[in-house]
C-alpha cells in the first residue's frame, strides 16, 4: 500500500494482515468511541448555538465543571507523588507481606464506587473515627469539596501505580552505580538519571488518574453533600438535568466535559512527547 | 429492539420455556410494575394477595415483577422503552412526563381511576433526634440559629419535592401570602441543609447513622419504618402544623399492556389497589388508605390529625402547574442557590 505521494504507508512486517486489521480497528473504535461521542454530540446540536452557549457558560455549570476538574487535579497531583512512592517500594524493596499489599492496590479497581463512597463517608463523617479526628482540629472532611478530592484520591490511586510499576521495573540499576562512581550524589542520581526515565510513565499514570477522576459519580455523591455552587460535581448536574427530563441541557454539560478532558489529555501528551524528545523514548 | 427481534427472542424463550418447565408454567402471565423507592415492602404483600384473590377468580395464577428505583429514574426507564404494565410513581409529573414523551398513557390518565389516581397517600413529617433537644415543633423552628436539616434533594428526589411544598405552604399561611416573605424563608430554610442527598434513604442514612443533621424532613412510612429500624429509643416523630397531602398516583401503561396481552390483569391488578384487602395492607405498611374505613383501626391510630395541603390547593395550582415553578430548570428552588441570594 502506499500514498499518493509514493510513500510506504506501512513498514513490512513478518506478520501478514495490516488491512484486515486496520479495518478492525476502525470499526471497532467507531462502534465502540465514536457513535456513542456522535450521537452526544448530535442531541447537543438540537439546542442551537446560542443556546448552548447559554448552557455551558451557566454560573452553576462553570462552578460544577470547576470544582469536578479542580478536585480531579488535585486528587491526581497527590497520586502523583503517593503513587510513585508506593511503586517504588514496590519495586526495590522485599519485605514480608509485600505480594500482599501489592494486591490491595487494585482494590479501588474492584471494589463498586458506592461501596467506596459509603464506606468512606462513614470514616471522614464528623461522627466517624477519621472525621472526629479531623473535626478536633476543626477540619471537616466529608460533605465537603474535601471529601471529594478524598474519594477521588481513593479511586484513582492504582493508575499511577500500575503505569509506574513496570517501567521501575524495567530501569537497570547499573544505571545508577554508574551515575555514583562518576560522582553523583543521591539527589543528583534520583533528579537527573531516575526521574527523567520515569516522567513518560507518570505523565501516562497522571493523565489515566485524572481522567478516571473527572467522570467519576458513584463514590463521590455519598461524601460531596451535594450543595449547589459548592460541592455539587458536574456528573451530578447532569443526573439532576435528566431528572428535570431535559436532555440537551445534559448532554451539552457532557459536551463540555468532554472538550475540557480532551484538552487536558492531548496538553498531557505533548508534554510527553516533548519529554520523549528530551530524555529520549523509554 | 425491533418487533421481529423481539418476536423471535419471545418465541426462542417460550421454546426453552416449554422444553425446560412443566406445561401449567407456560401459562403464566407476567405483569411488570415499575415503583419507587420506599414501595419494596408494601407491594410484596399486595403482589401476594392479588396472585391469590385473581387465582381464586379466575383460576389463572400470575407472576408479578417489580422494579423499583428514583421515581425520575423509573419514568425515563419507562420512556426509554421499558416494557411496565402498570406505573406507580411518586410524582404526578413524572407519570406526565411519561405520557407526553412516549404517548402511551393518556394525557387524561389522572381522571381513569378513583381519588385521582391515588390509591395511598402520604404526608411528610420531621424525624427528630430523642427528647427533641433542639425543641422543633413547627416548620418555623427549623430556620433557628444552629439547626441543621437534612432532606433530599428536590431535583433528584421525589419526597424531597414533596418536603419543598410543605415547608412552602406552611410559609404560605405563617406570611400571609407574602411572597418575598416565602421565597426567604424557604432560602433560610435551605441555607441550614448541610447535605442533599440524592434519594430519601439516602437523607435517612445521613441523619440516622452519620448522626448529621438536628432534623430530617421524611415520608411519613419513611419516618415510621426509621422508628422501627433504629429504634424508638433514639429518635421521634414530630407533626408540623402544616404538611402536604402527598398523592403517589399510579396508571396503566396502555401502550404496553395491549402489546403485552396484558391489559384485563393490569386493570384488575389498580383496581385491586382500592379494594379492601389491598387498603388494609396499605395502613398497614404506614401509608394512608384512601378508603380508611377498610383499614385495621389500630393501624389508622398511628396516623396523627394534621392540616394536609393538596397539591390541586390553588397555593400550589396542580403539578402541571408547580412542577415547572419550581423544580423545572431556573425554577425557585435553582434561584434560592444563586449567589446573589
Amino acid at each position: 500500500m502506499t500514498s499518493a505521494l509514493g510513500l510506504p504507508l506501512r513498514r513490512p512486517s513478518v506478520l501478514p494482515g495490516f488491512g484486515l486489521a486496520l479495518g478492525f480497528t476502525l470499526v471497532y473504535l467507531g462502534l465502540v468511541v465514536l457513535v456513542p461521542l456522535a450521537a452526544l454530540v448530535l442531541k447537543t446540536a438540537g439546542l442551537g448555538w446560542a443556546g448552548f452557549w447559554a448552557l455551558a457558560t451557566d454560573p452553576r455549570t462553570l462552578s460544577a465543571l470547576r470544582l469536578s476538574f479542580g478536585t480531579a487535579l488535585a486528587a491526581a497531583a497527590i497520586n502523583l507523588v503517593f503513587g510513585l512512592l508506593v511503586a517504588w517500594v514496590l519495586v526495590r524493596y522485599d519485605f514480608p507481606g509485600r505480594r500482599l499489599v501489592d494486591a490491595m492496590i487494585d482494590l479501588p479497581f474492584a471494589l463498586p464506587t458506592a461501596v467506596a463512597g459509603i464506606a468512606l463517608a462513614s470514616l471522614y463523617a464528623p461522627n466517624g473515627p477519621i472525621g472526629a479526628l479531623a473535626a478536633m482540629a476543626g477540619l471537616r472532611i466529608a460533605f465537603t469539596p474535601l471529601g471529594i478530592v478524598v474519594a477521588l484520591t481513593f479511586v484513582s490511586l492504582p493508575f499511577v501505580v500500575r503505569t509506574i510499576q513496570p517501567v521501575l521495573e524495567e530501569i537497570d540499576r547499573e544505571l545508577e552505580e554508574a551515575a555514583a562512581t562518576l560522582g553523583a550524589g543521591r539527589l543528583a542520581t534520583l533528579r537527573r538519571v531516575i526521574l527523567p526515565t520515569l516522567v513518560p510513565a507518570m505523565l501516562t499514570g497522571f493523565a489515566l488518574a485524572l481522567a478516571r477522576a473527572v467522570g467519576e459519580y458513584g463514590s463521590v455523591i455519598f461524601i460531596a453533600g451535594n450543595i449547589p455552587y459548592v460541592s455539587e460535581i458536574a456528573p451530578l448536574l447532569i443526573v439532576i438535568r435528566l431528572e428535570e427530563f431535559h436532555y440537551q441541557a445534559a448532554t451539552a454539560l457532557a459536551c463540555d466535559m468532554l472538550a475540557v478532558s480532551f484538552a487536558l489529555l492531548l496538553a498531557i501528551n505533548l508534554v510527553q512527547a516533548w519529554s520523549r524528545g528530551r530524555f529520549g523514548h523509554v | 429492539m425491533s418487533n421481529v427481534v423481539r418476536t423471535r427472542c419471545a418465541l426462542a424463550l417460550g421454546f426453552a420455556l416449554a422444553v425446560s418447565l412443566p406445561s401449567s408454567a407456560l401459562a403464566d402471565r407476567v405483569l411488570l410494575n415499575v415503583s419507587y423507592d420506599p414501595t419494596r415492602e408494601l407491594y410484596r404483600d399486595v403482589n401476594a394477595a392479588f396472585q391469590e384473590s385473581w387465582k381464586a377468580k379466575t383460576g389463572e395464577s400470575v407472576t408479578i415483577r417489580m422494579s423499583h428505583g428514583g421515581s425520575g429514574k423509573q419514568a425515563r426507564s419507562v420512556i426509554d422503552g421499558l416494557a411496565a404494565d402498570v406505573v406507580t410513581l411518586a410524582l404526578e409529573a413524572d407519570i406526565d412526563a411519561i405520557a407526553k414523551a412516549s404517548g402511551k398513557i393518556p394525557a387524561g390518565w389522572r381522571s381513569r381511576l378513583p381519588k385521582n389516581s391515588s390509591p395511598y397517600v402520604s404526608t411528610i413529617v420531621f424525624l427528630v433526634r430523642k427528647g427533641n433537644p433542639k425543641g422543633i415543633h413547627d416548620w418555623g423552628d427549623l430556620v433557628k440559629d444552629g439547626i441543621e436539616v437534612i432532606t433530599p434533594n428536590p431535583k433528584t428526589s421525589g419526597g424531597a419535592r414533596w418536603n419543598y411544598l410543605a415547608a412552602w405552604a406552611w410559609a404560605e399561611g405563617a406570611f400571609g401570602g407574602d411572597g418575598q416573605k416565602v421565597r426567604q424563608y424557604v432560602a433560610e430554610l435551605f441555607r441550614h441543609v448541610p447535605i442533599l442527598d440524592t434519594g430519601a434513604r439516602g437523607s435517612t442514612t445521613t441523619f440516622a447513622q452519620r448522626g448529621l443533621g438536628d432534623v430530617l424532613l421524611a415520608w411519613e412510612n419513611e419516618a415510621f419504618l426509621a422508628l422501627a429500624e433504629f429504634g424508638e429509643d433514639r429518635f421521634e416523630i414530630v407533626v408540623p402544623s402544616v404538611s402536604v397531602r402527598a398523592e403517589p398516583p399510579v396508571a396503566l401503561v396502555d401502550g404496553n399492556v395491549d402489546a403485552n396481552g396484558t391489559r384485563d390483569l393490569a386493570e384488575a391488578y389498580l383496581a385491586f389497589l382500592y379494594s379492601p384487602e389491598a387498603q388494609k395492607l396499605v395502613a398497614h405498611h404506614y401509608y394512608r388508605p384512601t378508603d380508611p374505613a377498610a383499614a385495621d383501626p389500630d393501624d389508622l391510630k398511628r396516623f396523627p390529625d394534621v392540616k394536609l395541603v393538596p397539591i390541586d390547593d390553588p397555593l400550589f395550582g396542580g403539578w402541571a402547574k408547580a412542577q415547572p415553578m419550581h423544580f423545572g430548570d431556573g425554577g425557585t428552588f435553582d434561584q434560592l442557590y444563586r449567589p446573589a441570594n
